[in-house]
C-alpha cells in the first residue's frame, strides 16, 4: 500500500514529491534543481520577459499575510496571475482575527471558498507547518516566511539568481553578511546552499547577531568582514532586522556600517566578478553603501524579477505533483480492481 | 509489424512545392516550429524556402489540456518567437498531425503573443482518422493511417520510420 512509500517529511507526498513548500530542510538536490529548471522555462532567455501561461486556470490561490509585506506578496500575486490562477489576497492582520476568530476557523472558512493553495506569511515560526497539518488533503500550503524559521521561496530565487550569473553552485564560495540570528532568509539560504553543495558558505557579522554555534549550520564564521569577503564569488547582504531585536545587539546603525557595511573598498576584496545580492528591503548606509547597491556588480533588482519565475515554478510543481499523484492513485485503484476480478475468476 | 523508413527529403521537397503554390509565400511569412519534432522539420523547411526572418520555436507544454492528468512536462523550455506576431502571416510547422490537440495548444499560445494575420498549418505527416478536434493541415508531406505509428528523430539527420500495426491480430 501507499504507506510503504510514505515519508516522515510532511512536505512530501506518497511519491516523494513536493506537496507543501514549508522549508528547504529535508528536501533533496533533485527537488531544488527541478524548481530552478522549471523557473528557467518561464523566462524568455533573450528578453527576460515572463509570459502568462494557462496551466493553473480554474485553481484558486489565497495569499494570507498575517505580517506586512510588499515585495513578497506582490511577486506572489504576479506569479499566481501569470499562471492564470484565481487570486485572493487577504490582509488577515487587520480583519477576521481582530474579531476574535481563531486561526483554524479562518483557515476552514477560506478552505470552504474552494481554495487549492494557501500562501502564508506569519510572524510565528511554524505557522505554515501548522496550517499544512490542518488543511484538507487536496489543499496545499506554501510558506512565504514564518517568524525566524524559514523563507524557502526567497532562498530559491537567490539560488536561481546565483546560477543565472555564476553557473553551477557547487563551484562557488558564498558569503552571507549581517544579521544571521534573526533572519529566516539566511536559514533557508544556508540550507539551499548546503543541499546544492556550494564549495564554501561563510557567515560574517558581529557575534551578537549570530547563533551560538554558527559552525553547526555547516558554515565558516568570520567576525571580520575584510577576511570573510576575500576571494568569494557571491556576497549576500542581509537586512538588519531592528523590529525583531528585543535588546540592543549592536551599538548603533552607524557603528554597524563602519564594521560590517558593504563598501566599494570591501567589495574589491571579493573576486573581481563577484555579484552582490540582497533580499530587500535594503537599508542604504546601514548594511550596504548606495554606490554598491546601485553598482555594476549588484543584482538586487534581478532577484526581484526572478522571484516571479521561481514562485511560478514552485506553485506549478506543487499542482503538477498533485495531478500526478491523483493519476497514480487511480491507476493503483484500477490495478487493485483487476486483481480482485482475477481472484473472482474461476 | 513492418518498419518502413521514409525519405524525409522527398517529403520536404513535396511540402516546399506545395507552399510555393500558395499565396502565403508572397506575403513574407514567418515560420514557427513546435518543439521538438516540429522544430526540426521547421529548421529544414526554413532553410529550403530561404525565409529571411529567424525561425520561432514554441514549447506548448504549458498549454496542454491534460495538465490536471499528467502534470508538467519536466523538459519544458521557454518559447522563443523573436519577432512581433501581430498582423504577420505565420507558417506553423509540426512533425505529425494526430489528434489535433497539439495544434490547438500551439494556436492558443501564438494568440497569447498577438493576433496574426493568418496561420498556415504544415505537417510532415498526417495520421488521418484519429482527429479529436476539427483541425486539418493546409500542407502535408504524406498522409498515413491512424493505425500506423511513427518514430521521428533528429535534428541531424532528420529521419522518420513508420511502424505498421494494421496487419497484427487484435
Amino acid at each position: 500500500m501507499s504507506s510503504r512509500l510514505s515519508t516522515p517529511n510532511p512536505q512530501l507526498n506518497e511519491l516523494g514529491k513536493i506537496k507543501h513548500f514549508l522549508t528547504l530542510e529535508g528536501l533533496k538536490q533533485h527537488h531544488l534543481l527541478e524548481i530552478l529548471d522549471t523557473a528557467e522555462s518561464f523566462i524568455n532567455p533573450k528578453t527576460n520577459e515572463i509570459k502568462k501561461v494557462p496551466i493553473l486556470r480554474g485553481k484558486t490561490i489565497m495569499n494570507l499575510f498575517f505580517e506586512p509585506s510588499t515585495r513578497t506578496r506582490t511577486t506572489f500575486e504576479i506569479a499566481e496571475k501569470r499562471l492564470s490562477a484565481d487570486v485572493a489576497s487577504l490582509d488577515i492582520a487587520t480583519s477576521a482575527t481582530k474579531k476574535g476568530e481563531s486561526l483554524l476557523d479562518t483557515l476552514w472558512n477560506l478552505q470552504a471558498m474552494q481554495a487549492h493553495m494557501f500562501v502564508i506569511r506569519h510572524a510565528e515560526s511554524g505557522a505554515a507547518h501548522f496550517f499544512a497539518q490542518h488543511v484538507a488533503p487536496h489543499v496545499h500550503v506554501l510558506n512565504a516566511g514564518d517568524g525566524q524559521h524559514a523563507h524557502p521561496t526567497q532562498a530559491m530565487l537567490d539560488m536561481f539568481t546565483i546560477r543565472k550569473h555564476k553557473g553551477d553552485i557547487f563551484d562557488l564560495k558564498v558569503a552571507i553578511v549581517g544579521d544571521v540570528l534573526h533572519s529566516r532568509v539566511v536559514r533557508s539560504q544556508i540550507q539551499a546552499l548546503s543541499i546544492l553543495e556550494a564549495r564554501e558558505i561563510r557567515v560574517i557579522g558581529p557575534k551578537t547577531l549570530m547563533p551560538t554555534h554558527p559552525e553547526a549550520m555547516g558554515v565558516h564564521y568570520y567576525d571580520n568582514i575584510e577576511e570573510g569577503l576575500a576571494d568569494v564569488d557571491v556576497i549576500i547582504m542581509v537586512r538588519l532586522q531592528s523590529e525583531r531585536m528585543k535588546s540592543a545587539l549592536i551599538p548603533s546603525e552607524k557603528e554597524f556600517f563602519k564594521l560590517f557595511g558593504l563598501t566599494k573598498q570591501r567589495l574589491a576584496l571579493a573576486k573581481p566578478d563577484a555579484i552582490v545580492m540582497h533580499p530587500g528591503p535594503i537599508n542604504r548606509g546601514v548594511e550596504i553603501d548606495s554606490e554598491v547597491a546601485d553598482g555594476p556588480q549588484s543584482v538586487i533588482l534581478q532577484q526581484v524579477t526572478y522571484g516571479i519565475a521561481v514562485r511560478m515554478a514552485v506553485m506549478s510543481i506543487i499542482m503538477s505533483n498533485a495531478a500526478q499523484l491523483a493519476q497514480h492513485e487511480s491507476e493503483q485503484a484500477s490495478l487493485a480492481l483487476d486483481v480482485d476480478n482475477e481472484e473472482e475468476a474461476p | 509489424m513492418t518498419e518502413l523508413d521514409i525519405d524525409v527529403n522527398e517529403l520536404l521537397d513535396n511540402i516546399s512545392a506545395q507552399l510555393r503554390d500558395k499565396a502565403v509565400l508572397d506575403k513574407s511569412p514567418k515560420m514557427i516550429g513546435i518543439r521538438t519534432g516540429g522544430e526540426w522539420v521547421a529548421q529544414a523547411l526554413h532553410q529550403r524556402l530561404g525565409l529571411s526572418d529567424a525561425l520561432g520555436v514554441i514549447d506548448i507544454s504549458f498549454y496542454r489540456d491534460d495538465f490536471s492528468k499528467i502534470g508538467l512536462n519536466p523538459t519544458v523550455k521557454p518559447s522563443d518567437i523573436p519577432w512581433e506576431v501581430v498582423d504577420q502571416h505565420i507558417i506553423l510547422v509540426d512533425d505529425v498531425l494526430y489528434t489535433g490537440r497539439t495544434i490547438r495548444a500551439a494556436l492558443n499560445e501564438i494568440f497569447d503573443f498577438g493576433r496574426p494575420a493568418s496561420v498556415t498549418l504544415v505537417t510532415l505527416l498526417d495520421r488521418q482518422g484519429c482527429r479529436e478536434l476539427p483541425i486539418q493541415a493546409d500542407v502535408t508531406g504524406m498522409t498515413i493511417k491512424c493505425s500506423q505509428t511513427l518514430k521521428v528523430s533528429g535534428p541531424e539527420p532528420l529521419t522518420v520510420s513508420i511502424l505498421d500495426h494494421s496487419e497484427e491480430p487484435a
